[in-house]
């Protein structure tokens, strides 16, 4: 049953948000702390372990499917509710934290590729040609 | 003002959630057929829904004097509960579903360096602007910085930590700089950077983060790459929750005093 995914996503999310809320005050930091990301990983994990059992069927995934396609809605009604007019005030910081961000980031690309190649060429030409000492 | 007309208020006032649906509904069926009609496509129609929801808000903000957006018109008070923390929280938690853990395992080392780097990287390039323009206590400076991660660990960050409303919308608005750029910029250099491969593909997601940006430039640049940067991306952004309001709040602090 759908209902079933729903009330596993909402058990997920409260869960995450309990575990921030207590990670918060244990900080004694008046703020939930990671409690969104805490429900990602357990909605991860639970999902994937009821499937490898068999007990998550499609059904019960149009539960949490219909939420994945309803955040960018979501997202429209957030952005739709912010003090934009605060934010325009303060705009050319906005507009440049943005952009360096991306363009720092896109330039690594190819440097980062490079690493996880580099580690996988070498792995392949260690048991292409195995030397003797067979440090790896 | 008509009887008729009064009910019909009265009616769209007493249903806000529905009205919100509507309304939010109509916003993505317009984005979308402005992005493929006037930008074939090229900026992602939920980008462009988005500019039009910080637009709406801008307007009513003007118009009002309040700090809510649209919400403080009577009318689409409903919007208010679709974008709250609720419903937002809740439908960021289920884009989780889209990625396995196996799949991640097969990403490798450089997807799971990809992930940390760019959300360290962004979130420390979009605070150090934050303090360049003034900024100086950690709630702000850790704000913008986690909206220079995205348009989500923005708004989730700053409402952790306490931030104001304006803050939040400036972080929203370095996200969706972000996001608008990566969408039309990327299919540009693509070909520089050698982004035409599954491997690459799932860097850049993994860097760039931002879903709806990433997967907007894979659709432009080969729509079979599509997948593979949305894995990494729906990663990101679970990382970058995760992280803005401790790792990275509390580094912040500790190196602003």
């Amino acid at each position: 049953m759908i209902i079933y995914g729903v009330g596993l996503l909402a058990i997920c999310t409260l869960f995450g948000a309990l575990v921030g809320d207590v990670l918060g005050l244990a900080i004694g930091v008046k703020a939930n702390v990671g409690g969104v990301g805490f429900a990602m990983l357990l909605l991860l994990l639970l999902t994937e372990k009821l499937k490898r059992s068999g007990r998550f069927v499609p059904q019960s995934e149009q539960g949490i499917v219909f939420w994945t396609a309803m955040y960018i809605p979501v997202v429209v009604a957030m952005a739709a509710q912010q003090n934009v007019l605060g934010a325009v005030k303060g705009g050319p910081m906005a507009i440049l934290a943005g952009v360096l961000a991306t363009v720092v980031c896109f330039a690594l690309i190819p440097v980062i590729d490079r690493i996880g190649l580099a580690r996988r060429t070498l792995a392949r030409a260690a048991l292409d040609h195995p030397t003797g000492d067979g440090a790896a | 003002m008509s009887p008729v007309l009064d009910l019909l208020l009265n009616l769209l006032v007493k249903n806000g959630l529905l009205t919100a649906f509507a309304l939010v509904g109509a916003t993505m069926w317009l984005s979308y057929q402005l992005s493929a009609k006037l930008t074939r496509g090229r900026l992602h129609g939920s980008a462009l829904a988005i500019m039009l929801g910080l637009l709406a808000a801008y307007v009513a903000g003007v118009s009002t004097g309040g700090k809510n957006g649209v919400v403080d018109v009577k009318l689409l008070g409903g919007v208010g509960l679709l974008g709250g923390a609720m419903l937002r929280d809740f439908a960021i938690v289920s884009t989780a579903y889209g990625a396995t853990l196996s799949d991640m395992r097969k990403c490798g080392v450089s997807g799971v360096v990809s992930l940390l780097l760019g959300v360290v990287l962004s979130f420390v390039v979009g605070a150090g602007v934050a303090l360049a323009f003034g900024y100086t206590d950690a709630v702000s400076v850790a704000t913008i910085g986690a909206g220079a991660v995205t348009y989500i660990v923005g708004p989730v960050t700053g409402a952790a930590i306490g931030a104001s409303s304006e803050l939040i919308a400036l972080s929203i608005a370095a996200g969706l700089v972000k996001s608008v750029l990566v969408m039309v910029g990327a299919p540009l250099f693509a070909r520089s950077i050698g982004l035409d491969n599954p491997r690459t593909a799932m860097v850049f997601g993994g860097m760039m983060g931002t879903t709806s940006g990433v997967c907007g430039a894979l659709a432009a640049i080969d729509p079979r790459l599509v997948p593979y940067g949305a894995m990494t991306s729906t990663f990101y952004t679970g990382l970058g929750c995760l992280m803005g309001p401790s790792v990275l709040f509390f580094a912040t602090k500790a190196l602003l005093g």
